[in-house]
């Protein structure tokens, strides 16, 4: 009788409602290609991010006052007098630059394995507006703490704007509201951190998504598995993203949590990189904190801006700078999508970009210095000449067979003995001094081991080899 | 793929072991963000006992105070009051204060520690709108009847100058009386029955 | 390639330059579990510094709490006469005079440790010296031309500056104690320690507690790591 009632329930709702068809067409018969690896877990945990940046975003407006006079305060009022308010604070502070990290990941996965060429252009744009959101929604939701940090950065930023010719004094007074960054900048910040902005992530979200479902997931191999189908229109290296893929992510949510929870718990200023020092004083717009350096997931754009010595330009190379991704589906000439069978001049190419990007994001944190500066200018040619030369590299390169199926790789898994080698190369086992310590948890054989000068050159050589060879 | 082989209740097991540590851990998860929605150290701290002087208060007066942001009355009642309030057992709902909120040290038939202070709060019980203190014989708007006590203008609640509820008025009990003590004899506590001992 | 590996090396090698940099600080020891300490810089806090700085992010009961001491002695012992338990550490001052007797207001220090460093805090409470040219008659080799007055001359005594000339230039070399104070050089160290642990806690009052959960949070999350990755092994058996 009652398991009739429930089916009755049931049918009422799905007569009325896809519920089983959505099901179908995004998890159970969403076929997915069966190879993919760590670099794949990135997406779907930049959802989980999303999801906890709204649930404490949420939380945090309950006690947060926009208001120039309350904001500083009302910040530390949750830190302390509201019940869990630290929690939910580090949760939401951890989460921004955790957004950024799992972000970058998940793009460099699409740079590498080609997944922003056809058909997944589309995909990639609404990606990229997806980030081009997400820095506006850190930047904006960055100056309601409202300490010198928040201030000044804010304060730099929109001045950016006011580099334009014409209209750009106008523009950057119009965005303020106020001839300096004040309680009228911090209002509407707030109503776009809080409702815009984060409607727009939510929508450019389900556009990633139902664009990505439509033609099927890339992977690591480049090679679309939709050509290969068996009698009953499945793809042969296809399997159904649930279970298969929900159990593989639930493990990359596993980890990625672990590593979150660490921070939150253990080092939630991650040395100044995740909650800067400066930002702990009140914003005074009467002085200028020593240095100002945006948070680090900002600094590689920093930098580039830095860079170039006139002001227009510079505003031009930042913004450029992303908008050059933008129109990589079109630079990349080559046919071949997966950094497995591109030429060696891809992954040299390549190889340029991360270490300038990465290079640029330090300098970013760095105060102004001539050497520095010189570095930036280095570091940004190589940035843009990833994408600008493209169209010309990408042509020459000499690109090995593909296969026809996809191919078997080895899983982390694998590597664990491997893995195991080396650590016991770069180190040496510490002989016991005290015999007490062998009873207790010091005495394992993990801790005992000391860093090995000797091996760890060998293997940084080794390393470095590998990356000449595979770069070939 | 294939299926073939399946331990399905392994599956099954890990499934459901998996299951119940994710709602285990999204419960913990609950917890925090429920409780922050409580009242914060601030509201606690703004919540604290709030001592009365009385040694200025005349026969008949009120006074209100507010203690955790509510209105408390201190009423002094004079003895001719103290007479009506025996009078009108009859015509309450609930006389004995049997199922209306007090400390045990009001349980009795005058509502209060002493007879002549009356304290309450001043809330109605039943949608909690703050009543009107008329403490005037059989005025032109409420009635030959009226003895003198709180009239609540939401909904017409009724109640006499112990805070006891009248029959056949919207309020189901009596006005609560906060937890309150004397330190002195003209110095109240507001918040606790005893001293140290918050409510 | 090579050109690569350099720029590398000269990146990591000024990361070696900036740590460089906070060399000079004295090395406070922080040890936020040691509660006598805490209540002893508390009440050297209330004594010396919340005349003029307020540290308004902290109520005296959250200090009963976490000290494991009863309100009555946190209201007895630190507290100021006639403070509340759940008041908030305000200073008597007001904003006006100590702008025209220092020029500024002086700082709530409720995230001084947080903005600066505990080694900072520590380093700049001892590094007062007499200085004639300055209005207050001392000066800070930490913080050069503060404002504020060595509050500690009584305990500490007067420090004397030792110069040396580095490229024409007159620089400080070390400070030394000239006119004695009322405590030892020791004594007056461990009671810059208890105040500068004090300040630390004030800067973070949760962050014993949220260590301490964390241990139980990572346990919790490895379970559930462990049971995933069983699951998914399990499933992908299917997976050839």
């Amino acid at each position: 009788m009652k398991t009739n009632r429930i089916t009755e329930c049931s049918n009422w709702v799905l007569a009325r409602f896809p519920l089983s068809k959505l099901w179908n067409e995004h998890m159970a018969h969403y076929y997915a290609p069966k190879n993919f690896n760590f670099w794949y877990f990135f997406g779907s945990l930049a959802l989980l991010v999303l999801v906890n940046q709204f649930v404490t975003g949420i939380l945090l407006t309950m006690n947060y006052k926009p208001d120039a006079k309350l904001a500083f305060d009302s910040v530390e009022y949750i830190m302390r007098d509201v019940n869990w308010g630290w929690l939910v604070r580090y949760m939401h502070s951890t989460g921004a630059s955790a957004f950024f990290i799992v972000v970058y990941l998940h793009m460099f996965r699409g740079l590498i394995y080609g997944s922003y060429k056809q058909p997944r252009e589309l995909i990639w744009i609404f990606g990229m507006l997806l980030f081009l959101a997400l820095m506006a929604e850190a930047f904006m939701g960055y100056l309601l703490p409202w300490g010198q940090m928040s201030y000044w950065g804010a304060q730099v930023i929109i001045s950016l704007f006011s580099a334009i010719p014409f209209v750009g004094d106008d523009l950057s007074l119009w965005i303020r509201g106020d001839y300096v960054v004040s309680d009228a900048t911090l209002n509407r910040f707030f109503a776009f951190h809080v409702i815009a902005v984060p409607l727009v992530l939510v929508m450019l979200v389900f556009l990633h998504i139902v664009a990505l479902h439509e033609v099927g997931s890339n992977n690591p191999d480049g090679i679309e598995i939709k050509k290969t189908k068996d009698a009953n229109g499945i793809p042969l290296d296809g399997i159904p993203f649930h279970p298969y893929y929900t159990v593989k992510d639930l493990v990359g949510v596993g980890v990625f949590l672990i590593f979150f929870a660490t921070i939150i718990f253990y080092l939630p200023e991650v040395g100044g990189f995740f909650l800067e020092s400066d930002n702990f004083i009140p914003a005074d717009p009467l002085r200028t904190p020593e240095h100002i350096a945006p948070l680090w997931y900002f600094t590689p754009f920093y930098a580039i801006l830095r860079a170039i010595p006139d002001k227009f330009a510079g505003v031009i190379a930042m913004f450029g700078s992303i908008a050059v991704l933008f129109i990589l589906p079109w630079l990349d000439r080559s046919p071949i999508k997966s950094v497995r069978y591109r030429g060696g001049i891809f992954k040299k190419a390549l190889f340029v970009l991360v270490v300038s990007f990465v290079a640029l994001g330090y300098l970013g944190t760095q105060p102004v210095t001539p050497t520095g500066t010189i570095f930036s200018r280095i570091f940004t040619l190589g940035y843009f000449g990833f994408f600008l030369l493209m169209p010309i590299y990408s042509r020459w390169e000499k690109a090995k067979p593909l296969p026809t199926r996809l191919t078997e790789q080895p899983t982390i898994e694998d590597h664990i003995p491997a893995l195991k080698e080396v650590f016991d190369e770069m180190t040496v086992l510490k002989p016991v001094t005290n015999p007490d310590d062998m009873k207790s948890f010091y005495g394992s054989t993990v801790l005992r081991r000391r860093p090995n000068p000797k091996g760890i050159l060998r293997v940084v050589s080794r390393v470095a080899k590998k990356i000449k060879a595979s770069l070939d | 793929m294939n299926t073939e082989g399946v331990d399905e209740s392994k599956r099954q097991f890990l499934t459901s072991a998996l299951t119940v540590v994710g709602a285990v851990g999204t419960g913990y998860l609950a917890v925090p963000f429920l409780a922050q929605m409580q009242p914060s150290v601030k509201a606690m701290a703004a919540g604290a006992p709030v001592e009365v002087d009385l040694s200025k208060m005349e026969p008949g007066q009120l006074i209100r105070v507010a203690w955790r942001g509510k209105p408390v009355w201190i009423l002094n009642r004079t003895k001719a009051v103290l007479e009506t309030l025996k009078t009108l057992e009859d015509q309450l709902s609930d006389p004995h204060s049997r199922d209306s909120i007090q400390p045990t040290t009001s349980k009795n038939s005058l509502r209060a520690i002493k007879p002549e202070i009356f304290v309450a709060v001043g809330l109605c019980t039943h949608f909690g709108c703050s009543p009107t203190f008329r403490p005037e014989i059989a005025p032109n708007d409420l009635g030959a009847e009226w003895k003198g006590g709180f009239f609540c203008p939401c909904h017409g609640s009724r109640f006499d100058l112990a805070g006891r509820v009248y029959r056949g008025v919207p309020a189901p009990t009596n006005l609560e009386i906060p937890p309150h003590h004397y330190v002195k004899d003209t110095l109240l506590v507001i918040g606790e029955t005893t001293e140290g001992k918050a409510a | 390639m090579k050109n690569i590996f350099i720029t590398i090396l000269l990146l990591a090698l000024s990361f070696g330059v900036l740590a460089e940099e906070n060399a000079h600080l004295q090395h406070a020891k922080i040890n936020p579990t040691d509660s006598e300490s805490l209540q002893r810089g508390a009440k050297h806090f209330v004594t010396y510094c919340l005349g003029c700085h307020s540290i308004k992010h902290i109520r005296y009961q959250r200090m009963s709490l976490d000290f494991g001491i009863d309100d009555k002695k946190v209201l007895s012992d630190i507290a100021p006469q006639g403070a509340t338990i759940y008041q908030q550490m305000n200073t008597a001052m007001n904003a006006h005079d100590s702008e025209k007797w220092f020029g500024i207001q002086p700082p709530d220090l409720s995230l001084a440790a947080r903005s600066r460093s505990a080694d900072w805090i520590y380093s700049y409470l001892k590094s007062f010296y007499a200085d004639p040219k300055k209005p207050l008659g001392t000066n800070n080799l930490i913080f050069k031309d503060v404002g504020m007055p060595n509050v500690f001359w009584q305990l500490q005594g007067e420090q004397k500056a030792t110069f040396k000339t580095v490229d024409g230039k007159q620089e400080i070399e070390s400070l030394a104690v000239n006119v004695p104070g009322a405590l030892s050089e020791q004594e007056f160290d461990a009671m810059v320690n208890d105040l500068v642990n004090f300040l630390v806690y004030v800067g973070e009052p949760i962050k014993l507690e949220r260590e301490r959960m964390g241990k139980y949070v990572l346990f919790f999350l490895s379970m559930f790591l462990l049971l995933a990755y069983l699951l998914k092994k399990e499933y992908w058996k299917d997976v050839h």
